[in-house]
């Protein structure tokens, strides 16, 4: 195909036969196992110490998102100034790995974010639906990319996908990875509409063959979005991919997660799923809006002993 | 940079532990005659206390007491009544589980994630499943009388739970019982005697007698009892079947095993590698239903045994009551000698031993999770039960050689089959010969479904509608 098909695995895609042959030919996920395993390593418990590691590399995990069709340049502006100091009564707090917006909206952030390291993401290609024929999604995306996005979250045709035209999925996922030029691509697989463990896993597949950088579980908008056994479905298709081609792809779980305890449940599927060169924010994100401000909540708890009042952590 | 898990100790304030304890006989917790013992910590070797070896005079009181509950109170009450007090035991047990749970860890060495999570809810779960049968019992066709006082003898890998599989159904029959908890475990038993209290047990019905194996023959072997009801190995259970040869006495038996878990090309490897996981360092290993025969399909043998190492050497080995931990310490000097020493055998025998990386504790009894390759049926490792946290890994070609290797063992207690072909675990569990078999799963139990042996693995079920029948009068 291309340059940026995964090594060694370039010829599965060379037809759809053979495509559909390789993803149908993955084990199969246990709906029950994965669920128990899952459930089984949110009984963790991270403590003192731990917690406190956890909690900052959750707050440099996140991507601080608003996709709102409400959204305004002030309101942009405003989450550009907590990404960089999430708690501004404490300087030591890290700031998030990055802002993710709409399209319409990244020279505002683009803007405000020169110069700090965050990174500027925007969904892009007709998100979240991706109903749009694929020469508006790649002119989305083209646009999202020239006015100063460096992370792409695209969406995957999932009707395609769940009738079985995976070829199709492979070829625009492609596509829209050749438009990103410099911008780094996370595909999402919108693990609610896919159903089945099964299909998580050979969406998984199909993304990293095709070039993906990261994947993603979820839009936010569509119910159920990430939950942990789809996170730990997807994480072991990365570990599994990273053994056969040597290629490092992240993961970021989406929509849902709104808590540090849940926060560090997924740092710790991480954890006893692929390793810790997956604990970091190159290679694992959270997509979330109202997450940050409990992580920042909980971060204060452990520094001075007691709770702050939701008032003294800033609103989007 | 590492994500390194902080100590979580669950709290050992919660349980009251006494410096000596007497027998649980007729209501009332007596002194013995006998002897007394110690019971320690296998974690850390500390004595935690005292317990009395009852003599044959203590058996024949604790008998006798339960034989006049048997007689006045118990036989003659109505079932619904019978259920009140089994229900208000579970309820006991379930506002008392986080006491008990650290009580169990603390004398047996199993993490307390699994007291707490698995023994524990297990335990209420049969007391309430039990409890609904008293007064339903003529609808399970085994008929309705009791056959009198139980004598019970339970093992040290699952103290609590194994009281509960025998004390549930006995009661829930009108059967009163004497009870022997394993010498190493006492605690808990001791400490379900003051449950019994609590739920104003009649006295009598339930008697908590401690010792060793002198105690549970003289227990066994006792003229006043009409049912035996034994959990252990197969040995002491060949004893105990030679005992009661030509005596009316009823005997159910729960032995050893050496489960074959199966795995498929088509099966989901990483759930697979989960119940593998599951199936053998589950409580250390100390399952008698332990899938300790790994039997992998020659054409993914080296994917899944790959990804079982990665696996294995994520587990978290070490202290007992930290909420993190995977796997706990050996319940004894003696069971560590064991399987020290049958590992060293498999070696010997030409078997390649794999052990995983990690840190043990210096005091205590400990073994780190051990796998075996290149097993053949021949090997002691492949038929012997080792009772401890040591797969050994065989490989097969075809369906046919998976169920002749998986068969051929004196042992048919459980079996494991992994597939995504449910033609395929319909044929092959219906040729196992294992009283138990799970699929796409392992070690996964309720108090609704029958568990028990096949060939020297024993014989009579528990658990379920068939486990009244060991409690039932035709």
């Amino acid at each position: 195909m291309t340059a940026t098909v995964a090594s060694g695995l370039a010829d599965v895609a060379r037809s759809d036969a053979s495509l559909r042959a390789f993803l149908r030919g993955l084990p199969g996920v246990d709906q029950v196992g994965a669920d128990q395993r899952a459930a089984m390593l949110g009984t963790r418990s991270i403590k003192t110490s731990a917690k406190e590691w956890a909690i900052d590399l959750a707050i440099r995990m996140v991507d601080l998102t608003t996709l709102e069709g409400a959204d305004t340049p002030g309101k942009v502006r405003a989450l550009c100034a907590k990404a960089r100091r999430p708690d501004p009564e404490d300087p030591s707090c890290p700031p998030v790995a990055a802002l993710c917006v709409y399209p319409a909206m990244v020279p505002v952030a683009f803007d405000s974010l020169k110069g700090t390291g965050i990174h500027l993401a925007s969904v892009a290609t007709a998100f979240p639906s991706g109903q749009a024929p694929l020469a508006v999604k790649l002119a989305d995306t083209q646009a999202a990319v020239r006015d100063g996005a460096d992370e792409i979250d695209m969406v995957i045709n999932r009707g395609a996908f769940l009738s079985g035209r995976y070829l199709e999925v492979f070829e625009e996922i492609v596509a829209v990875e050749q438009s990103c030029g410099d911008a780094h691509l996370k595909v999402i697989l919108e693990t609610g509409e896919l159903a089945t463990y099964d299909n998580v896993r050979r969406a998984s597949w199909l993304a990293m063959i095709a070039g993906a950088d990261f994947i993603k579980t979820s839009t936010g908008k569509v119910q159920p979005a990430a939950t942990p056994p789809v996170t730990l479905v997807m994480l072991e298709a990365v570990r599994d991919f990273h053994e056969t081609t040597g290629l490092q792809v992240g993961v970021k779980a989406a929509g849902g997660i709104r808590t540090a305890k849940d926060a560090i449940k997924y740092l710790v599927l991480v954890n006893e799923t692929v390793g810790e060169a997956w604990l970091h924010p190159d290679r694992f994100r959270f997509g979330a809006s109202t997450l940050l401000n409990d992580l920042l909540m909980q971060r204060s708890k452990l520094a001075t002993g007691r709770y702050a009042g939701p008032n003294y952590f800033t609103l989007d | 940079m590492a994500f390194e898990y902080a100590p979580a100790p669950e709290s050992r304030a919660v349980v009251d532990i006494r410096g000596s304890y007497g027998l649980f006989i007729d209501g009332e917790f007596v002194d013995g005659s006998g002897g007394r013992f110690k019971t320690v910590n296998p974690a850390t070797e500390e004595v935690l206390s005292e317990v009395v070896e009852a003599s044959a005079d203590d058996v024949d009181r604790a008998v006798a007491a339960a034989r006049r509950a048997f007689d006045e109170v118990w036989g003659p009450m109505p079932g619904a009544e019978r259920a009140k007090y089994l229900y208000r035991i579970a309820r006991i047990v379930q506002e008392r589980a986080r006491e008990l749970a650290v009580l169990e860890t603390i004398d047996n060495g199993k993490p307390i994630r699994e007291s707490r999570d698995v023994d524990l809810p297990l335990v209420a779960a049969h007391f309430f499943y039990y409890a609904g049968w008293a007064d339903k019992l003529r609808y399970a066709g085994f008929g309705e009388r009791p056959l009198g006082v139980a004598a019970q003898v339970i093992p040290w890998n699952f103290p609590l739970l194994m009281l509960a599989w025998k004390i549930a159904p006995a009661l829930a029959c009108g059967n009163t019982v004497v009870l022997k908890p394993a010498e190493t475990t006492p605690l808990t038993a001791l400490a379900f005697a003051e449950i019994c209290q609590q739920a104003d047990l009649p006295p009598g019905v339930v008697n908590i007698v401690t010792g060793a194996g002198e105690t549970g023959r003289a227990l066994v072997e006792h003229p006043g009892v009409d049912k035996i009801a034994f959990t252990g190995s197969t040995e002491v259970g060949k004893q105990i079947a030679r005992s009661v040869a030509g005596t009316p006495k009823r005997v159910t038996l729960e032995l050893g095993g050496k489960a074959a878990n199966i795995v498929f090309d088509d099966a989901p490897i990483d759930q697979a590698v989960e119940g593998i996981v599951n199936g053998i360092f589950f409580n250390q290993g100390h399952v008698c239903c332990a899938g300790s025969r790994l039997l992998v399909q020659e054409s993914v043998a080296t994917e899944v045994l790959a990804a079982l190492k990665r696996r294995m050497a994520l587990l978290r080995v070490g202290d007992p009551l930290d909420k993190n931990t995977d796997v706990g310490a050996i319940n004894s000097a003696t069971q560590l000698d064991r399987i020290r020493r049958l590992s060293e055998i498999g070696e010997a025998e030409g078997a390649e031993r794999w052990t995983a990386p990690c840190a043990l504790p210096d005091r205590g009894f400990w073994f780190a999770p051990t796998l075996f390759t290149g097993v053949t049926q021949a090997h002691r490792i492949a038929r012997e039960e080792i009772f401890g946290p040591v797969l050994s890994v065989l490989t097969f070609r075809t369906p046919a050689e998976a169920v002749e290797k998986a068969n051929n063992t004196p042992y048919g207690l459980s079996a494991g089959v992994w597939t995504e072909k449910g033609s395929r675990i319909l044929s092959v569990a219906d040729k196992l010969r294992a009283g138990v078999v799970w699929a796409n799963t392992f070690n996964k139990f309720d108090p609704a479904s029958p568990f028990g042996g096949y060939k020297e693995s024993g014989y009579g079920r528990e658990g379920g509608r068939h486990g009244l029948e060991a409690y039932l009068a035709r």
